[in-house]
């Protein structure tokens, strides 16, 4: 069970207080907090062990490389990769999604290939697609999406079919907070031979991620969104995919030799990684992975669920003030993000209400801009759960809520 | 809870009112200018329209927003303000509006003054992630303008 007001007591900005209040931080989807454990480990490396890695044969050298390394095998176990060498450090999952387009896919789309993504990407995960399917000539195709933003696989076997050669598909919405079937959609992928890209932004913060078990061949995240720094980003790819595919950046670091007219590449994982890493923070990640594994991801997701449940009920009881809530009905087909839009106050105007009296939300599109319009509005607010979230403060959210639509209606006299 | 800053936006009954009923709505036909704006961090968008009359002066002005209050009624307050103006005086207000609401400087000055009705904008300011929303009109001016 978890222990939320031991684990507050780990995140010091969760003290601050906001316009005269105490911070109710709800924009985890947005990037999370850190704990102290997470600050420390930065502190500690700069102070401690800083210097560059793979290179030089002095003591500091190797003791920041054996750190580095040892953060790449925590990661890479977190998400129960078979070895540490399938995964690659990019800035971000953004760079991570780049990083397979301009590489992978360059190389194997062809003329009147199929792309199959959902409605309900990121543009991270849609704008790359766009840009190579143009330069290759592919063709990108959505799989339909019900009401209540879940996917609608009934005419699956026609929308993925010889011609498709990827499939990739976000594991939990940003913007809805709907849990895609990416198990499901990899045997699909892998039936007609074509590969599957999980983006796991949401998702691996969040719940357990097995890569063996999804069998995807790649895996997308970002450690700023599960209480790591920013500037630090994952990209696993499956190994036999791996060794296919040729670098993304060349340079330094990424090489085995280099003579004036040509070079050949390093070895796994290193081919990927050109000039020098963000040491610090996939040094960081690595606490962060450690932290989340001290509670235990299923701990996590199950007292999400718990924060989700009772967010839905609490919502569901003030319906008739013209709350709308996008996304799945059931808390078990989602994650704990709400999405939401109140008819009369438009998102922005409510967000700087909430801001008063210190409650983060985001509002705006969310990154989903043709999400968000399909859904018929311009943009939804969006309040996000972690650990340190407490049924006290989605009461203060709904309390808020309510009184921002007085506040408003007040004036309607 | 004290609401003394937000109550100067959401409580200004000028500003409520341009909200709630934009004026110059129904667009203008064969427009001289035609000018829009979206704000790509909130979706948030606004077009408008110009028509020329004798001396160059802006005779005929209408808007379309989609998107919060402030931008509804910074909307609404512009189109106001601007009708009858010249295309010389309108480039004019657009630099020190903007300027004015970009700067740090939060005092009331001679310029809030100058504004008549639009001078409720300023109170903007002190919602240093809004000032876009109340120039998301100016911009789509900007845009027709530098057309």
């Amino acid at each position: 069970m978890i222990d939320v007001q031991n684990i507050r007591k780990d995140f010091p900005i969760l003290e601050r207080k906001i316009n005269g209040s105490q911070l109710v931080y709800l924009d985890n989807a947005a990037t999370t907090q850190k704990p102290r454990q997470v600050i420390e480990s930065l502190v500690n490396y700069y102070e401690n062990s800083n210097a560059n890695v793979h290179r030089g044969v002095h003591s500091l050298s190797m003791e920041a490389t054996d750190l580095f390394e040892e953060a790449r095998e925590k990661v890479s176990s977190f998400i129960n990769s078979e070895t540490s060498q399938s995964l690659i450090w990019t800035r971000n999952a953004s760079e991570s999604l780049n990083l397979i387009v301009h590489t992978w896919a360059k190389a194997n789309l062809n003329s009147g290939d199929e792309i199959v993504l959902t409605p309900m990407e990121h543009h991270s995960n849609l704008v790359p697609w766009q840009e190579i399917a143009r330069e290759n000539d592919a063709k990108i195709v959505f799989i339909p999406m019900d009401e209540n933003g879940e996917l609608d696989l009934k005419d699956i076997d026609q929308i993925v079919n010889v011609n498709t050669k990827i499939i990739s598909a976000v594991h939990m919405s940003n913007a809805l907070g709907t849990i895609n079937p990416v198990e499901e959609l990899t045997k699909i992928a892998h039936s007609v031979g074509a590969k599957m890209v999980v983006d796991g932004a949401q998702s691996v913060p969040h719940m357990p991620t097995d890569v063996q078990e999804i069998d995807c061949d790649f895996l997308v995240f970002s450690g700023h969104k599960m209480l790591g720094p920013t500037g630090i980003g994952c990209l696993y790819v499956k190994m036999d995919v791996l060794e296919t595919m040729e670098p993304f950046l060349t340079g330094g670091e990424m090489v085995l030799q280099v003579t004036y007219e040509k070079a050949s590449w390093a070895d796994l994982p290193m081919k990927f990684e050109a000039g020098t890493p963000n040491i610090a923070d996939a040094i960081g990640l690595g606490a962060a992975v450690d932290y989340l594994n001290e509670i235990g991801m299923a701990n996590i997701h199950e007292y999400e669920q718990d924060l989700t449940s009772y967010a839905l009920q609490k919502f569901k009881l003030v319906e008739e003030e013209g709350i709308t809530l996008y996304g799945p009905k059931e808390a078990s087909k989602r994650g704990g993000i709400l999405s939401f839009t109140t008819g009369e106050v438009h998102p922005h105007d409510l967000g700087t209400l909430l801001d008063q009296r210190g409650i983060a939300v985001r509002t705006g599109h969310h990154c989903a801009m043709p999400l968000v319009k399909s859904l018929g509005v311009a943009a939804t607010a969006r309040a996000s759960f972690y650990i340190y979230n407490t049924f006290d403060e989605i009461d203060c959210l709904v309390e808020g809520l309510l009184d921002s639509l007085r506040y408003f209606r007040h004036d309607e006299r | 809870m004290t609401r003394g800053s937000v109550d100067r936006i959401y409580r200004d009954q000028v500003i409520l009112d341009h909200c709630r009923n934009p004026r110059n709505q129904s667009k203008v036909q064969s427009p001289d200018i035609t000018g829009d704006a979206i704000n790509p961090f909130c979706g948030d968008e606004i077009h408008i329209q110009i028509r020329l009359g004798a001396d160059d002066l802006i005779s005929e002005i209408s808007f379309q927003g989609e998107g919060c209050a402030i931008n509804i009624a910074s909307g609404s307050l512009l189109s106001d303000y601007i009708k009858g103006m010249s295309i010389r005086q309108v480039k004019d207000e657009l630099v020190r509006f903007t300027n004015y609401m970009r700067s740090k400087d939060s005092g009331i000055d001679d310029l809030q003054e100058s504004l008549g009705e639009l001078s409720v904008i300023c109170q903007v300011k002190k919602f240093p992630v809004r000032i876009k929303c109340a120039l998301l009109a100016w911009s789509a001016l900007d845009d027709g303008l530098s057309d």
